[in-house]
Order: C-alpha cells, then structure tokens, then sequence
C-alpha cells in the first residue's frame, strides 16, 4: 500500500474541487484510503492520517470512526503523535462518546510526565473536554500541578481546574489551598489564570466569596503595577501593558465589591486612576474603560465615580466608532434603573442613534430610549419613536409597538394625543402589534367620553382608505358600531366634522366582510359592528337585515352562529332588540390582564372564558360582574327572573354568566367572604356603622324592614365627584336563625349608573349578631332623585327567599 | 466565555474551526454559513458586534478572510475584539506576513497555538 499522502497534499488536492461534488468525491476516496490503513494498524503513518481526518471533520465530514486511533496516537511514546492524538480528543470527543473514559488512564500518566509539554497537552485536554468522571480521578494531580513552580504548568493547571470546578463543584475547596500563593506570581500568564480561577470559584459560592474579600487590597496593588509600570515589552498591546490581564482584575474586583461597602472602598482610588489615566485613542484603552465602567456601576462606589462613569459613556457615545458607540449603548442600558438623571443627559444623542444605519446599534438606542421616556419628555420621544417605527425593519417593528403602547399609557399627557399616538401606530405598523392591544384600545377609547365622535370619525378615515391591517379594522369597526350616530350626526368638536350616510357606513362594513383578507375575528367584529347599528341607524334597518340573514349560511362557525342569533333577534325578540344593544357603558379601568378584561371589553367573548377561569383571587371579578348586573338592572326592572333572555348592554353572550348570577347567586360571591373585604371605604367587617355619616350631615334611612331582615342605607358623597354618592348598606337579621346566600341586587332608573361592590359576606347571623355590609356607588350626573329597587334572595330556615323592594325615602342631601 | 472561534474566508470556506461547546457537525456548517452570512452583509462603517440567537459575533475582516468569535454575554466585547487582533497580529509574525494560505494549510499547528490562547473558553495568556 503506497505511503498516505500528506495533509498539505490533501488540502491542495481540495483545493482544486471546483464543485461541491467534486470535493466531496476526493474526500470519500481519502477517507476510504484512511480507514483501510487504519485497519491495518500502521504505526507510522498514523498521525498524518488523524491529521487528515481533522482536517475533513473541520470541513463537516464526518469523522467519528477515527476517534479510536486518536486514543492510539496518545498512548504512543512519540511527541508528535501525542500532540497530533490529544488535538485530535479535544476536537472529536467529548463525554458522550463512550470511547473517551479510556484516555483516563493515559492523561493520568501523562500528566506525571517528565516534559513539561507532555503535561502541558495533558492538562488542556483535561480542560477541553474533562467528563465529570475523569475529573473527579484526576483532580489530585491537576492539584499537585498547581502548585508546581513551572509557570507554564501553572496556568495550565488552573484553567484546567476552572473547568474541573465547573464540572464537579463539590471539588473547589480541594483547591482553595492552592489558590493561596498564586497571586503573588511575577508571572501574567499565571496571574491571569489565576484571576480567573478566582473569579469562577467567587461566582460559585458565596463562602469563598466572602474568603477572598481580603485579597482585595491586593489586586489593587497588582492593578496598579500594571498602569504604573512603563513600557514592558513582552505585555505591550497598542501601548498599554497587558490590558487582558487589566481587564480580568477589573471584573474580578466587580465581582468582589458587589454589596460590600469595604471593599467598594477600596476600589474606589484605583477605579478612579484606572478611568483617568487610560489612554482613549486606541480600541484597547476604551476597552479597559468599559470594563471599568461596568465595575464602577456594580459596586457601590461613592457618586462620584459614578458621574465619572456615565460621562465616560457619554464620551463613548459621540466616539465616531461604531463599536464604541454599541458598547456605551448597552452599558447605559444596564444602569439607567439606577442612575436614571445622569442618563437623562444624554438623551439627544441616543435619540440620534435612532436613526444610525447599524441594526445592533439602533435596537439598543430602541431599547435605552423606551427607558428614558418620563412624564416631561414623552412628546418628543414618541415623535422621534413613531418615526422609527416608520422607517425600521420589520424584526423592531413589534417591540416598537408594544414599547410605544406602554410608554403611552403610562405618561399620556392627554387623552386625544393618547389616542393620536395609538392610531399612528395601528396605521404604520398594524400588522405587527400584539393581540391585546386591540382590547386595551377599545378600553381606551370607552373610557374617553368626550373624545368618542373624534375618535370614531378618524378612525373611519382610517379605515376607508385601507383595510388590511386587522388590528386597525378590528378597533375601527368596534367603534363605528359602538358610536355610528356620532359619525353620521356629524358632530365632532376637534376636528372638521366629515358627512358621512349610514349606507356609506355600512358599505364600509360589509367590504371589510367580505375582502379576502379580513381575519374571522375581524369578520366577527364587523358583523356585530353592523347588528349593533341596527339601533342606532333608522333608515338602514332592512339592509342590516339582509346582510345578517346572509351570513346564517356562512362556513365560518363563528360567524354563522353570530349571524343566526342576530337573526332570531330580528324575528322573535325584536322588542329586545334596542335594549340589548345600548351602548357599552364606561369601564373600569383595569390595570391587570386578566379574563375579566376580555369580557368587559370585548362582547364577543364567550362565557365559556369566565366559567372554566373561575372567578380569580381579587376583587375585580365579583364587583365587575356585580356592575353588569346593575347595569342591566338600569333599563329595565324585570331581569330577575334568569330564565328569560333579559335586557341586556350588550352581546348575547353575556347572558350564560348573568344568568348564573342570578341563580346561585354565588358563583361569583361565594370566593367573596374568603377574599378579603370589600375595598377601602369598608376596613373590616363590623356591625357599627363604617362611616360617620354624621359628619357628613346625610341622615341614614332603613331601606327595607321585613321579617326580620332590616337593610339601612348610610351615604357619603364624594368630594372629587359631586355627582358620585357612596352608599354603604347594612344587613342585619333579628330572627333567631341565620340567613345564608344572601344577595343583594340594585337597580336605578336609566339615567343614574350603579356600582355595586362585593359584599363583607353572604351570610347575616342570627339575632342581629352580625352584619353584612357592602357599598354602592351611585353616579348621578343629572341630579335627578334618586330612587332604587332592590332584590333581596337568601335562604332561611330552610327554603329561599325572595323579595323586591322599592326604596324611595332617600334623603334629599344624598342626591342634590 | 467564548464558544466558538472561526476563520471563514469570503466565498464562506472555513479555514479554521475551533468550537468549546458540542455541536454537531451538520449543524456546525449550518451554523459557519449563517454566521458568515450576518459578517458579509455588513458594510464597512457597521459596528463589529452582532447579536445572533442568544449570544453575539465579534467579527474581523482581513483581507479575504474573516476571523469570528462568538461570546456570550458575559465577556468583555472589546477584549474580544483585542483579542482577535493579537491572535493575527501573533500569526503573522510566526508566518512572517501570513496569508489565506498559511492558514489553510498549518490548521494543527493553529489549533494549537489557539490552545495555547484560550483554553476552555477563557484567555489563558497574552
């Protein structure tokens, strides 16, 4: 068999295969040539076809069938061989390969060589690719070795132990011995894996943290050998003397001087010397200040330092650099949490970073910027901001958006630039917003009053001109359902009002129905949009009609269903019809992101959403729930019998839950009494009165006195809102037996709102022992008098009760 | 802690691989190709760090070839970048003005200088 080529031949010989075919050809041919010499065991040209072996696993070969010989090469006596046997472990092998545990042995006998390179080869593939069971065999003599006085075998040693402490942490005080001496080397290599070794044990356990405390004073010495000493030449790069090492010292020190006011303070001269005194015209100098910079954030150093600190990234930031400019970017984004102020200063320049032409760049500049906006800068920084979005790729365009939305909500100066701002966004970037941000509008924009006809009517310009993007339709036809007659009465006071017909309405409707590219939840939203219109229109009712009754027969299920309950609401309950869709009354504002959210302000969302989410801990459920009940209380004064399809505010679905309500009364109540009480106007469950209604001046009346049940009403008003008035109501039971399931329920004419919050309890003991109380908030814009029916259920000695109540005696002051 | 260190030429040949984490060798070329991609599209005034899946490039163009390390981010981005240039500046002086070629053709004797640099992961000595 003719002697196997050498590697600088084979990689020749690759280097002229003009094809991927070609050079994969050459290479099966080689590997061919490689396995049958290894099946014949030939000792002396085995390295040089491990070598070649290498070379094509590099190029994505496989190569698996040559880690046995690689064993072989290291067993053998020659250096050459062992050197080319242990690259070739370090690169094929690693622990799930079961071949490897066999070159336990060999390490361990190499590494008690007599030449220190043999031990050096050793220690490196030990650290390479060390399982935890060779580490746990061999970590006695990567011990001896540390302390050898070899500075070669030293750093080897040490790095090799990082790996071995990585992989067996029960083993790091073995070594805690050897650490003593090793920063008192001369030598940087040594000291510098010695840094290093340090920093790994710190970082993995807080005892050793607090061991090497003490070593602080001597690192700083070290550091300042380094800055002070001139010009050595061995260590030198661009001018400064072994900044790795510098560098490494640093970081450890940062680790060190983390929470512990000591040793801050020791660091705190050389920190301050380091970050005057580096040279910042070459790469080098500016990485030492960064790595300086970070430390002096993460210790507590004296403020000072700190404004040192951020004006140095400041400096960073007007570098010409790029790379500079990227690194003060990220530096400023981990400490704006803490030194928010200082940052503030520089807020022009990251603003300009926006628009530089470098990705990294600018999604740090995306970044820092949305920590910055504060209460006073938010105009200006959604300005720049909705630029960005226009013009950025499409990966920043979500976390712009959702970045946007937050800031808006936290700082919005005023509602119209609030809803301004979240228009832009749906306009530009609609496709890439997330989905809740659809609801949160809609809860936005109920809660603006005033801005309703503004809103609806850019909202339909926006939609007229294109209607691809679905987050945009899905508000905009919300809306127009919710507030048509705005649109088409043409008031608007903010800007010129446009005139618009009902059928142009409803064409915009329906072509949102029908284009192809509407998502079925936008379809969804468009056809209740179109049904709840059917109220406020008056002379589009027929069309409304026919469009609905053609959807009964779509294939989407969805839209079926919805269409086919609109239609039964045309036929047989026609008389429901405008109650039903009344506008969606103003909502609570919630600040968690729970189901509740969803059914408030989307009608579309099924019952199912509440039921299988049982009522959530908190109060929000019951009182919210609570307000649909009054709400349809408001209309009409009939809806306590459940089983009859009852007025509703809005959407069929809604129906299910209330109806549970009614029934049981406590799916929702029943967490109640465990939860705790009702909020802030009640402190604790008492049967006093709560509330010095005296003080107030209002007299308290007695609702409702009937066998043995007896209901007072106290009343405060409210100072922020004249036209609120808080009614806390008390229920006591004189009759020997307690009264459980009790429910409360209000209804006011329709021109007050009412808000009813979870009661105390559901249960009023016996003998007037006890109260329930819960509190009723009444909103009375017109000031008109107040009146309230009520509904009392609750079960007693054994059978349920039930009983209405008209209250009319209220006192004038509660009300005028 | 830097898991990979790679010399890929332009037409995206590696001339050098050197990984410290596992990966398997499809994906390894999968991987060279995408890296050398992000490096190629990038002009010249672009900065050198690239955030690719969860750790960043740190990349150097000479010549024809491009010299990449991939940190986490835990390391010093700049002393990367340090590194990468005394990595070449020490070739070249042991190569006396070395090219693509040296490179292609002394890949073990690279290797273990590289091992003699960042063993495991870390800067061993400079």
């Amino acid at each position: 068999m003719p002697a196997p080529i050498r590697l600088r031949e084979l990689i020749r010989t690759i280097r002229t295969a003009r094809t991927q075919a070609e050079e994969r050809e050459m290479i099966q041919k080689e590997c061919a040539a490689i396995r049958s010499s290894f099946r014949e065991e030939d000792n002396t040209y085995r390295c040089r076809n491990v070598a070649k072996l290498l070379y094509m696993h590099m190029l994505g070969y496989p190569a698996h069938f040559g880690q046995l010989e690689c064993l072989k090469l290291i067993a053998s006596q020659k250096f050459t061989d062992k050197r080319i046997g242990y690259l070739g472990a370090m690169l094929l092998l690693d622990e799930r390969q079961d071949v490897h545990l066999l070159m336990t042995n060999c390490i361990k006998n190499d590494l008690n060589h007599s030449t220190q390179y043999v031990q050096g080869l050793a220690l490196c593939t030990l650290g390479c690719m060390g399982s935890s069971e060779m580490c746990r065999d061999l970590a006695g003599e990567v011990e001896k070795l540390l302390k050898t006085s070899n500075s070669y075998l030293r750093k080897k040693a040490a790095l090799c132990a990082v790996h071995v402490i990585r992989k067996v942490p029960e083993l790091m005080e073995m070594f805690l011995p050897a650490t003593k001496n090793l920063l008192n080397e001369k030598n940087h290599g040594v000291l510098h894996t010695s840094v290093v070794l340090l920093t790994e044990m710190c970082e993995r356990s807080p005892d050793m943290l607090a061991h090497f405390r003490k070593l602080v004073p001597q690192l700083v010495r070290i550091l300042k050998n380094l800055i002070m000493s001139g010009y050595s030449p061995e260590h030198d790069v661009s001018g400064i003397s072994d900044p790795f090492l510098q560098v490494r010292i640093l970081r450890l020190l940062r680790i060190l001087g983390r929470n512990d006011d000591d040793s801050s303070e020791a660091m705190n001269d050389i920190l301050a010397q380091v970050a005057t005194n580096t040279e910042t015209s070459k790469n080098v100098g500016n990485a030492i200040l960064y790595e300086t910079v970070l430390t002096i954030m993460d210790i507590k150093s004296e403020s000072g330092l700190r404004v040192l600190a951020i004006n140095i990234l400041g400096r960073f930031l007007l570098n010409n650099d790029k790379n500079i400019r990227y690194v003060a970017l990220t530096s400023l984004l981990k400490t704006v949490q803490t030194d928010h102020n200082a940052v503030q200063r520089h807020r022009s320049t990251i603003v300009d970073c926006l628009k530089d032409l470098d990705v990294s760049i600018k999604r740090r500049a995306m970044e820092l910027s949305f920590a910055l906006v504060n209460g006073n800068n938010v105009r200006g920084m959604m300005k720049e901001l909705l630029y960005f979005l226009d013009s950025c790729e499409p990966e920043f365009k979500a976390d712009c958006a959702s970045g946007i939305f937050l800031a808006a909500e936290k700082y919005a100066p005023s509602k119209r630039w609030h809803i301004d701002t979240i228009m832009r966004v749906l306009t530009t970037a609609g496709s890439y917003v997330r989905d809740d941000a659809v609801p949160n509008l809609i809860q936005l924009i109920t809660n603006s009053v005033e801005m309703h006809a503004y809103t609806v009517q850019r909202l339909y310009k926006a939609i007229l001109g294109d209607y691809s993007q679905q987050p945009l339709v899905q508000v905009a036809s919300w809306c127009i359902g919710e507030y048509g007659d705005l649109l088409v009465s043409g008031q608007c006071e903010e800007e010129e009002p446009i005139q618009v017909t009902e059928d142009e309405v409803l064409d915009i409707l329906e072509s949102v129905l029908i284009s192809n590219m509407s998502a079925s939840v936008t379809r969804g939203y468009a056809l209740t949009a179109i049904m709840k219109l059917s109220t406020r229109f008056t002379c589009t009712v027929n069309r409304i009609k026919k469009v609905v009754s053609i959807y009964g027969s779509s294939i989407d299920v969805e839209l079926q269903q919805r269409a086919v309950e609109y239609n039964a609401l045309f036929k047989k309950y026609d008389h429901m019809r405008p109650a039903l869709l009344e506008r969606m009354p103003v909502m609570e504002k919630v600040t968690t992101n729970g189901p509740t959210e969803i059914v408030q302000t989307n009608g579309e969302t099924e019952p199912a959403v509440l039921e299988t989410k049982p009522p959530p801990s908190g109060l929000q459920p019951p009182s919210q729930a609570n307000d649909l009940l009054d709400l349809l209380g408001g209309s009409d004064i009939t809806p306590v019998i459940p089983t009859a399809p009852t007025s509703k505010p809005a959407g069929g679905e809604l129906l299910d839950l209330l109806g549970d309500l009614n029934l049981t009364g406590s799916p929702v109540s029943a967490p109640a009494p465990q939860i705790a009480q009702p909020p802030f106007l009640l402190d604790g469950l008492s049967s006093q009165p709560l509330f010095n209604d005296i003080s107030t001046g209002i007299p308290s009346i007695t609702a409702y006195n009937k066998n043995g049940l007896k209901i007072d009403f106290t009343f405060e008003r409210s100072n922020t809102n004249p036209s609120v008035t808080v009614i806390t109501i008390q229920a006591s039971n004189s009759t020997e037996l307690d009264m459980t399931d009790f429910v409360f329920q209000a209804a006011v004419p329709k021109t007050f709102q009412l808000q009813l919050l979870s009661p105390s309890s559901s249960v009023i003991p016996a003998f007037n022992s006890g109260t329930i109380t819960q509190v009723i908030k009444v909103l009375n814009p017109q000031k008109q008098q107040l009146r309230m029916r009520i509904k009392l259920t609750y079960n007693h000695k054994g059978s349920a009760m039930q009983d209405l109540a008209e209250v009319n005696n209220f006192p004038p002051q509660s009300w005028q | 802690m830097i898991k990979f260190f790679l010399m890929v030429n332009k037409q995206g040949q590696t001339r050098l691989s050197r990984y410290y984490e596992h990966v398997e060798i499809k994906k390894r070329t999968m991987l060279e190709a995408e890296v050398i991609k992000n490096c190629l599209s990038r002009s010249k005034d672009q900065c050198s760090f690239i955030e690719y899946k969860d750790f960043k490039l740190v990349y150097r163009q000479y010549a024809a070839l491009f010299v990449v390390a991939g940190i986490d981010h835990t390391e010093n981005e700049m002393a990367v970048y340090e590194l990468i240039h005394n990595f070449v500046e020490v070739l070249d002086k042991y190569f006396s003005r070395v090219s693509e070629l040296d490179v292609s053709f002394s890949t073990s004797e690279i290797h273990l200088s590289i091992s003699f640099w960042c063993m495991f992961q870390f800067i061993l000595s400079s």
